[in-house]
């Protein structure tokens, strides 16, 4: 097993990372840099919370994560920008228009990927593709099986890019549809078991697809403290190997950094879901390294 | 050497924060002036006025029930009850929603579109549950245990004593005959189960009518020039 370091924030991190610009920037000059940008669970919300909001004054607004998105892009080109699921319902704009503004914006804000939640069925399998012509990004999920319903081709179980000779695989899960939504709504969409698809998954990005990255765009749930045993995203981390990233949602969990697991091997997975409604966007950088890992060396992870 | 496939790299760094979207970043101007006529189109429906408030209504004003729990499950008896009739041939008796339910309050003055999605944000729709009498006991003891204002049509009737025990509870006038089938409209979020209300089941046969609850409202609303909901003795503790 390779030895593994890493700086959690705590003071020491903090100054390193201060003084870190600096040798961030060196690393940059010797190593390859992916940079992941995500969000979920953004629910309809496309203007900001108003000055008057009790929760939330002044947050979020997809205007504003435009800006954003595209200074990030502008210092590293080799980003890609994802969505862990719910992107409707939750604003009269999902009521109005089904879908078609959130879907028409985020291909405005250049999103590679997303995957389905459950209220992404609010308005059907028949409503959400109707929106599809609307999405120029694509919807991965390898535990929806939607080969009996009218999205069958519309999704994937998994993409890969190529960013800066970097070969990025990523694959969807979805949670549970019985009990949570209609079933007039999701028809004959098929759930499989996400633990057991993340096995089969991580394998053949790995193995078969030859990924530098893996990342799992999850809308199963961060983790559920009255059902500990419940299938969520630190239980699938903890349960497979070969997974770098797992980005989640559905449950609105609000991390103010990622959480490290330790894979089935022993090794770390860093698990990270950004709230809801666009508040935050989750950023996760990472430097890749030319020649083969070093029993010295291993992977810093800076949180 | 050729740097021809993914072996020939190693993960070395990784960094992960949170950025936050505030009035610290500029809106995107592109973005902005795209969403503008959405927004403006959205807001002009939203702010069409469909009736009128002569005075606010929160679901806190009263215990047991409450004006705006009345007019709620009013409103739905009233616009579902025809549909159901004209499907099935039979009557909706009456009608049990949840406290919880009422997000928001009326206020005084116009009722706009934007009233109804404050009141009912969510996209909860009628149903109709066809249950054995026995299983609206077991409903009366819920109601009159929690004490809470949950909204009931002026159909049902429920008093109770102080102890929290039922002391009648009628349909129409009548008490309940734990043998009869009552067809009794609610949402779907309470039958699968919401708010531990789970009288629902067993039940004879649902009935789902593909309305939203806040169409109800919209509907309900258009018809009122002045609403002018009451707190009654449909749900009420018997002192004396």
């Amino acid at each position: 097993m390779k030895r593994r370091q890493f700086i959690k924030q705590s003071s020491a991190a903090t100054a390193l990372l201060s003084l870190g610009s600096s040798s961030m920037h060196s690393l940059d000059d010797v190593s390859k840099r992916i940079t992941i940008l995500h969000t979920n669970d953004v629910h309809s919300h496309i203007d900001p919370f108003g000055p008057e909001d009790s929760r939330n004054p002044n947050k979020g607004g997809v205007a504003r994560r435009a800006t954003l998105v595209e200074s990030i892009r502008k210092q590293n080109p080799h980003t890609l920008l994802l969505d862990a699921g719910d992107i409707f319902q939750g604003t009269p704009y999902f009521n109005y228009y089904g879908g078609e503004l959130e879907f028409k914006l985020m291909s405005m804000l250049k999103y590679d990927l997303a995957t389905i939640g459950n209220h992404d069925f609010d308005n059907g399998v028949d409503g959400l593709l109707a929106q599809m012509p609307h999405a120029k990004f694509d919807f991965v999920s390898a535990n929806y099986d939607f080969s009996n319903t009218v999205l069958d081709t519309f999704v994937k179980p998994y993409k890969t890019f190529t960013k800066n000779d970097i070969k990025i695989g990523i694959f969807g899960l979805g949670i549970q549809l019985e009990g949570l939504v209609n079933k007039d709504m999701y028809k004959e969409t098929i759930y499989h078991n996400p633990i057991e698809i993340a096995q089969d998954m991580s394998r053949i990005l790995k193995e078969e697809e030859q990924c530098d990255l893996v990342i799992c765009l999850s809308h199963i749930g961060y983790y559920y403290s009255d059902m500990p045993d419940r299938v969520c995203d630190l239980n699938l981390a903890r349960s497979t190997k070969n997974i770098d990233l797992i980005i989640g949602g559905h449950t609105h969990t609000f991390l103010p950094k990622p959480t490290i697991e330790k894979n089935s091997e022993g090794k770390n997975v860093l698990v990270n879901q950004v709230g809801a409604y666009g508040l935050y966007l989750g950023r996760v950088d990472f430097y890749f390294k030319t020649g083969k890992e070093t029993q010295s060396e291993g992977t810093t992870i800076l949180i | 050497m050729i740097f021809s496939c993914d072996s020939d790299y190693y993960l070395s760094n990784i960094k992960g924060e949170r950025l936050d979207i505030d009035e610290n970043l500029k809106s995107d101007p592109t973005i902005e002036k795209f969403i503008k006529p959405y927004r403006e189109s959205v807001n002009r429906h939203m702010d069409s006025v469909i009736s009128y408030a002569p005075d606010s209504y929160s679901k806190n004003d009263t215990q047991y029930n409450t004006a705006i729990g009345n007019l709620m499950a009013d409103a739905v008896l009233e616009e579902s009850d025809p549909i159901f009739y004209s499907r099935t041939g039979k009557h909706i008796d009456f009608v049990l929603l949840n406290h919880g339910g009422i997000r928001a309050a009326i206020s005084e003055g116009d009722i706009k579109i934007r009233t109804a999605f404050e009141i009912m944000p969510f996209e909860n729709s009628v149903v109709v549950v066809a249950l054995k009498g026995k299983q609206l006991v077991l409903m009366s003891e819920f109601l009159a245990t929690g004490g809470r204002a949950h909204p009931l049509s002026k159909t049902f009737q429920l008093i109770i004593n102080e102890d929290s025990s039922v002391k009648s509870a009628t349909v129409d006038g009548q008490e309940i005959d734990p043998k009869k089938t009552y067809y009794v409209a609610t949402n779907d979020y309470l039958y699968n189960g919401g708010n531990r209300m789970t009288f629902f089941h067993p039940n004879d046969s649902l009935y789902v009518l593909d309305y939203k609850i806040r169409s109800v409202m919209i509907d309900y609303f258009k018809k009122q020039d002045t609403i002018n909901p009451k707190h009654d003795n449909r749900f009420i503790m018997k002192t004396d």
